[in-house]
């Protein structure tokens, strides 16, 4: 099965590519995790 | 509530719904009424998506939860963001490549019709209780504050969205949501600064969160290996991707919605807006009730939040014993708030051992006020054995009607009213579609017209309203009721998983393994989760790795030849 453009393209300014969008969503989940883990060593 | 909060609250919700089937009218075609319009963008799915699983429980429940335990059930949601990648790079392409109306159909596809039923019998069972929950969390909890009478609470609520689902279908769902997680959104945000505002003079925001840290409110990440602890980050983590992926990714009210998209971009980008935002929704409204905590450290909360079952005990025999440990309770309190305002004091001024010192009495002195409050719940149970109702549930809503302003107090009921809607909308939905599709379509009547199969869809949708309204007058629930909604779902997902996980990736097992294999799963939990007392999350992975193993032994067992099928597409 040849892939779509859809398969290939975001059609967002940025990211261009899905494998970006993934990663965008894992290091932006990382920061949630690394940031309550600081607010709950801030305020103990 | 006054007559500003009704008319905000019956204007908007009759609106909503008005306008979702007038734009819906006069739908006879099957794709249309199923998947709704080609043209479904991406924001509207993420929306609807969002608010599928965002259910009243999610807005009038999760604030209760963090007022009690504070940050922690925050990891309940750490293993989203993972699943919906794996979901966007695995589960969509396939479904959209078999253009399947529902997820199940796929297992039909891929194995056999009796592992197709197996798994659309799996949701029926566990989204038609799941449904009765959704009618009945915000209704037991509204009608109790409100005095409203909870029968006809759960039969307007539920008739309502029954009328607009029945007659617009997938479309009509998509359209509401849309709305109502705007009304949602605006009520939240509202209470939020509103609280903030309502803070004692001086406070300042770190201050607060000093304060919440100090009740130990702000552990929001727990790194501990203990099994039978709730939530930790290994449970959230894992447990809670495996709930993630069968929940968004083999639960047909939610594979519907982004079953809608225009393309597989926009489905794609609808659930990518999840994986984002799943989080830091989830630990806005937590905080929200950590907030609550806070201001109720100054202000005098009532020592039972369910107002109506302390005034209907403290009429009766135990009224005495009641009125004593009032008295308690407010002692106890102002002593509370005295040591807390030195601790200000003493953290303003800069004097550190006079912090650490009054900080240290406050924190005894909550545990006088705790101590009030336990011994009030227990002199409660024993003069009513029957209520089960956890008054956790009871501290948002209680809020609201004590310390906001009319208008507000119309705006923040008709959230839960919406959140109610959006999510029984989508869940009655997909039963109506699965029913049709796997079990009509499939077994009873294989060819007919689309205007015929709308009728039908129509009929079961109506069928499920009534069968979750029925569920929800007769419901009685001892969990915190987001917990509830989880457990339930948590002792089917992880076998629906592993049935879709063997589909997926084990190509050499064929349908009779697997559903076998998926049977003794089920039956496996079951039995574990009467006995065991670890978090819930757990039996996620145990059901879908028990699934997926026996599966395997079971092919490996009767032979290649008995059943694997090659997979089409």
């Amino acid at each position: 099965m040849t892939p779509t453009e859809d398969d290939t393209s975001t059609g967002l300014p940025w990211p261009r590519s899905w494998r970006g969008v993934y990663v965008l969503v894992l290091a932006v989940f990382a920061a949630w995790v690394g940031l309550l883990a600081a607010l709950s060593r801030m305020f103990p | 509530m006054n007559a500003l909060d009704y008319a905000i609250l019956v204007g908007t919700m009759l609106a909503i719904a008005a306008y979702a089937l007038w734009n819906t009218r006069g739908r006879h075609d099957l794709n249309r009424y199923l998947k709704g319009r080609d043209g479904t963008g991406w924001l509207t799915i993420g929306l609807s998506v969002m608010a599928t699983q965002a259910s009243t429980i999610t807005f009038l429940s999760t604030p209760g939860q963090g007022y009690e335990s504070g940050l922690g059930f925050v990891q309940n949601y750490f293993g989203a963001p993972l699943a919906l990648v794996v979901i966007a790079v695995v589960f969509l392409p396939i479904y959209r490549r078999l253009k399947v109306y529902t997820a199940y159909e796929y297992l039909g596809h891929r194995f056999d019709a009796k592992t197709r039923l197996l798994g659309a019998g799996l949701f029926l069972v566990q989204r038609g209780l799941g449904a009765g929950i959704t009618i009945y969390a915000p209704a037991i909890v509204l009608s109790t504050v409100m005095g409203w009478r909870l029968d006809v609470t759960i039969v307007c609520s539920g008739l309502l969205v029954v009328a607009y689902t029945v007659a617009g279908g997938c479309d009509a769902v998509s359209l509401t949501q849309k709305y109502q997680i705007g009304v949602i959104f605006a009520g939240m945000v509202a209470a939020f600064f509103v609280l903030v505002s309502r803070m004692p003079a001086g406070l300042t925001f770190s201050d607060t969160l000093s304060l919440a840290g100090g009740f130990h409110k702000l552990e929001a990440v727990d790194f501990s290996t203990s099994l039978d602890r709730r939530y930790t980050v290994w449970s959230g983590t894992l447990g809670g991707m495996f709930l993630a992926l069968s929940y968004f990714g083999t639960d047909q009210s939610q594979v519907q919605r982004y079953l809608s998209g225009a393309s597989l971009r926009e489905s794609r980008l609808g659930l990518m807006f999840n994986a984002l935002f799943k989080i830091p929704m989830q630990f806005f409204i937590l905080l929200l009730g950590v907030l609550i905590f806070v201001f109720y450290q100054f202000e005098r909360p009532p020592v039972y939040f369910n107002k109506s079952a302390w005034s209907l005990q403290a009429s009766r025999a135990a009224g005495g014993r009641l009125e004593a440990l009032d008295r308690e309770f407010t002692a106890a309190h102002s002593g509370e708030k005295a040591d807390l305002e030195a601790w200000l004091r003493a953290r303003h001024s800069g004097d550190r051992s006079g912090e650490a010192a009054a900080r240290a009495a406050a924190v005894a002195a909550h545990g006088r006020v705790e101590a009030v409050r336990a011994e009030t719940r227990a002199a409660l149970d024993a003069a009513s054995p029957g209520t089960r109702a956890n008054d956790a549930d009871y501290v948002f809503i209680t809020f609201i009607l004590d310390h906001l302003p009319h208008g507000l107090i119309g705006l923040l009921v008709t959230t839960f009213f919406a959140a109610a809607l959006s999510s029984k909308a989508g869940e009655l939905n997909a039963l109506g579609s699965t029913t049709t599709v796997d079990v009509y379509r499939h077994l009873l009547r294989r060819e007919a017209s689309d205007a015929h199969y709308v009728v039908a869809s129509k009929c079961f949708t109506a069928f499920w309203g009534l069968v979750a309204i029925a569920f929800a007058l007769f419901a009685n629930l001892a969990e915190n009721l987001i917990q509830a909604v989880n457990i339930l779902g948590s002792i089917f997902y992880g076998v629906v998983l592993g049935l879709f996980l063997v589909a997926f990736f084990l190509k050499r097992v064929g349908g009779t393994a697997v559903f076998w294999s998926a049977l003794a799963s089920q039956a496996l939990v079951f039995v574990l989760y009467f006995s065991l007392g670890i978090s819930y999350l757990w039996y996620n992975v145990i059901g879908c790795v028990a699934c997926m193993a026996l599966s395997l032994a079971l092919q490996a067992a009767i032979g290649r030849g008995s059943g694997a099928q090659p997979q089409p597409a």
